[in-house]
């Protein structure tokens, strides 16, 4: 078994987060994982991605070669498709539609969803809308990891408990609103898969 | 029995392994992709309950010079920086090749090819030969984590600085790493030789001279202590050298770890001659695979007393620039490229700005208004921080970054030159960090500057470190001897716009050295202080 995953979106916008919780789940199965991050001056609300590979067997590059991600993971529009050339031919792109305009030649969204829906495999949620309706806006990741959870071999029971080791200690309130948003997305997906 | 596994970047895995490898003391400079060494161990419980050192120097000068210190007095230490880090360093880095060390001593130096977050991607392995100090360079977190514990047993046994050389790939990339038992810190113990650090010419000469046949030492260690390996294969028609990261990107290309040609797999310097030799006896050509400058491929045409044909980066089988990947690595190798989908056209570029309400746009407002409105740009020599983004829109208010402290120096020498007006911008870290000196110049000379210190009060760029100069900007600047008169106080939000307008253009109307202290905290240290008081 092996996901490479890019995880993409902009800085600030808490894509590491997404990463910690299928970390956490990886780890938990026994799983060899590699995980690049983006530091420093581009986290200042530019690109940002992720590097995230499992495997069952030892993982040599700490980056995802071109054309071999299993999933591109976005939680912003445009920013999916700054990656595409790292998505293979059988790849899934799971994307946030909700933009984050902070340019000024940002291009129309409608634009931007029309490359989106070109993918054979997309998967294309409104995840700020869904996590607002949970009145948890800030589970928006969430939501989108768990879109993306239909794609991946990993126990779904573990990216739950993940959630609960990682955002244990902020009580028991927000643990369960962001499972709700986890299973919100995957629940999106599966239907629209 | 199994071990303990911990989750960590390359950085980390450093930063863990000092501290179980008994380090007494982390000295550095924030510098991305360096800086996690010591946050982590700034949180570390158990680097606080060891009493371990590992607050923020000023800068990496006296951090190289403060893990000497504690090497002399026989306790293991590191200093810590970002590969331009070293250029400050070099002075103490060069010199402590001929010192030598007592207790374990390493350098770890974060490169940044690619230049990610950086002026260059210069390659600090020529620096460490060039400074004759033997490298390491692992090529994922484990070998990170162990070589720390080899790194501090080698430079104990030749009494030498050993320099830990990573990229940003390893830096900032998590794995999982099995640790070891902790050894216990050294006891303190001062050098044998007394005169050893004294470094007057005639004791110069002679370490100079152990330090030169010290070299075949080192060599030998190379090739003996498991950290390089000749990996035999079938086809001779190629050999191959990966040193660090280049190894994981070759494998990358192979299922199972098959890969057919014989490979020289290199993760610690001075490079292991007799298995190079071995591999280009055997081979019809070599492939030099390595991260950063081609040092290893320039070297192996000296090394060798016969025609081979060598291939990488100078001879354009790699690309000259860049961090290396897998797909480059693989088309080197001659195999087929592999890419997805091009980039949609519509794709616009993002990058990076300054945080919603940040005073560096305050600043930079009134500095537009108030200099580039009236004279025209060109004027303003700026510094290494997040106030560099004030070269791109809608600012592109800056006209210079070269590196820690340029700015007051660079704005001293064009006014010399007759250029007014003269303007520099430094934050408060970059000011304590390299800025001092350069003022004190611009003192003495009475030059006609404007300095503009943003006093956001923290290494802000790098991500909120603790600044060395926090709560004592106006000291300093007083003390170096700028008139009490010019030394200009101002809150940067909008509504002093017109207040900061009027005390440039003041300052600009007087000629000698102005500082002008916009002072503000950073909305990202600001934001994450109303968190933690939250809660």
């Amino acid at each position: 078994m092996k996901c490479d995953i890019i995880l993409a979106g902009v800085g600030g916008q808490g894509i590491l987060s997404i990463a910690t919780v299928l970390g956490y789940a990886a780890v938990e199965s026994g799983l060899y994982l590699k995980q690049a991050e983006v530091h420093g001056m581009s986290q200042r609300g530019g690109d940002v991605q992720s590097h995230f590979r499992i495997s069952d067997k030892p993982i040599h590059s700490d980056l995802v070669p071109l054309g071999k991600a299993d999933i591109i993971v976005s939680i912003e529009p445009m920013e999916s498709l700054r990656y595409l050339p790292y998505l293979s031919e059988t790849g899934y792109l799971v994307t946030n539609t909700t933009p984050f305009i902070n340019i000024t030649n940002y291009p129309k969204i409608e634009d931007v969803l029309a490359e989106i829906k070109k993918q054979p495999r997309h998967i294309a949620v409104d995840a700020d809308s869904i996590a607002k309706e949970l009145k948890n806006p800030r589970g928006m990741n969430m939501v989108i990891a768990g879109a993306a959870s239909v794609f991946m071999d990993l126990d779904f029971e573990l990216m739950k408990k993940s959630i609960q080791v990682i955002f244990g200690r902020k009580g028991e309130e927000i643990v369960a609103s962001n499972i709700a948003a986890l299973e919100a997305g995957r629940e999106f997906s599966l239907k629209n898969k | 029995m199994t071990k303990k596994k911990m989750l960590l970047l390359g950085d980390e895995a450093i930063a863990q392994g000092a501290i179980d490898a008994g380090i007494s003391g982390f000295y550095g400079y924030p510098g991305t992709p360096s800086t996690e060494i010591i946050e982590y161990a700034q949180h570390s419980k158990e680097a606080a309950e060891r009493n371990i050192h590992r607050t923020w120097s000023a800068n990496e000068k006296t951090a190289a010079e403060g893990a000497l210190g504690m090497s002399y007095a026989g306790k293991r230490s590191m200093a810590t920086m970002k590969h331009v880090g070293l250029n400050v360093a070099m002075d103490p880095f060069v010199n402590s090749g001929v010192t030598g060390a007592n207790g374990g001593n390493i350098v770890t130096v974060a490169d940044d090819p690619s230049m990610h977050s950086s002026q260059n991607e210069q390659d600090s392995r020529i620096l460490g030969k060039f400074a004759f100090i033997p490298i390491l360079e692992p090529c994922d977190q484990q070998e990170a984590y162990d070589m720390v514990f080899y790194g501090y047993e080698l430079s104990e046994k030749y009494k030498t600085p050993v320099m830990m050389r990573i990229t940003t790939r390893l830096a900032h990339s998590r794995a999982g790493v099995e640790v070891r038992d902790k050894i216990a810190q050294n006891e303190g113990s001062l050098p044998e030789d007394k005169r050893q650090f004294v470094l007057l010419p005639g004791i110069a000469r002679r370490r100079y001279k152990n330090v030169l046949e010290m070299q075949k030492d080192l060599k030998n260690e190379s090739e003996i202590s498991g950290w390089n390996k000749y990996i035999d294969g079938k086809d001779k028609s190629m050999g191959i050298i990966a040193c660090g990261l280049g190894y994981n990107y070759l494998m990358e290309n192979f299922v199972d770890d098959e890969c057919p040609y014989p490979v020289v797999k290199v993760c610690q310097y001075p490079v292991p001659e007799k298995m190079i030799k071995k591999l280009v006896e055997e081979c019809d050509k070599v492939l030099v695979l390595e991260e950063g400058m081609p040092m290893v491929e320039e070297d192996l045409r000296g090394l060798l007393d016969r025609d081979v044909k060598v291939i990488g980066r100078i001879s354009g089988e790699l690309p000259r620039d860049g961090e290396l990947d897998p797909n480059k690595v693989r088309v080197a190798l001659g195999m087929p490229s592999i890419k997805g989908e091009a980039i949609p056209e519509l794709v616009a570029p993002r990058p990076p700005k300054l945080c919603a309400g940040c005073g560096h746009a305050d600043m930079y407002n009134a500095l537009n208004e108030a200099v580039k409105d009236k004279y025209g740009d060109g004027h303003v020599f700026s510094d290494i921080g997040c106030y560099t983004l004030g070269a791109l829109p809608p600012f592109e208010a800056i006209n210079s970054c070269v590196d820690m402290g340029a700015s007051i120096t660079m704005a001293k020498g064009a006014a010399d030159a007759g250029l007014f007006p003269a303007i520099a911008v430094i934050g408060d870290s970059t000011f304590t960090h390299s800025g001092m000196t350069g003022l004190l110049d611009a003192v003495l000379d009475k030059s006609n500057v404007i300095l503009f210190i943003g006093d956001n009060s923290t290494t802000g760029m790098t991500g909120g470190q603790k600044s060395c100069a926090e709560g004592r900007v106006v000291q300093l600047v007083k003390g170096l001897g700028v008139d009490p008169d010019h030394i200009r106080m101002i809150n940067p939000v909008k509504k002093n716009h017109e207040e900061f307008v009027k005390i440039i253009e003041e300052e600009l109307a007087f000629n000698g050295v102005s500082v002008i202290i916009p002072q503000r905290e950073c909305m990202q240290t600001l934001r994450k202080k109303t968190k933690a008081a939250k809660k």
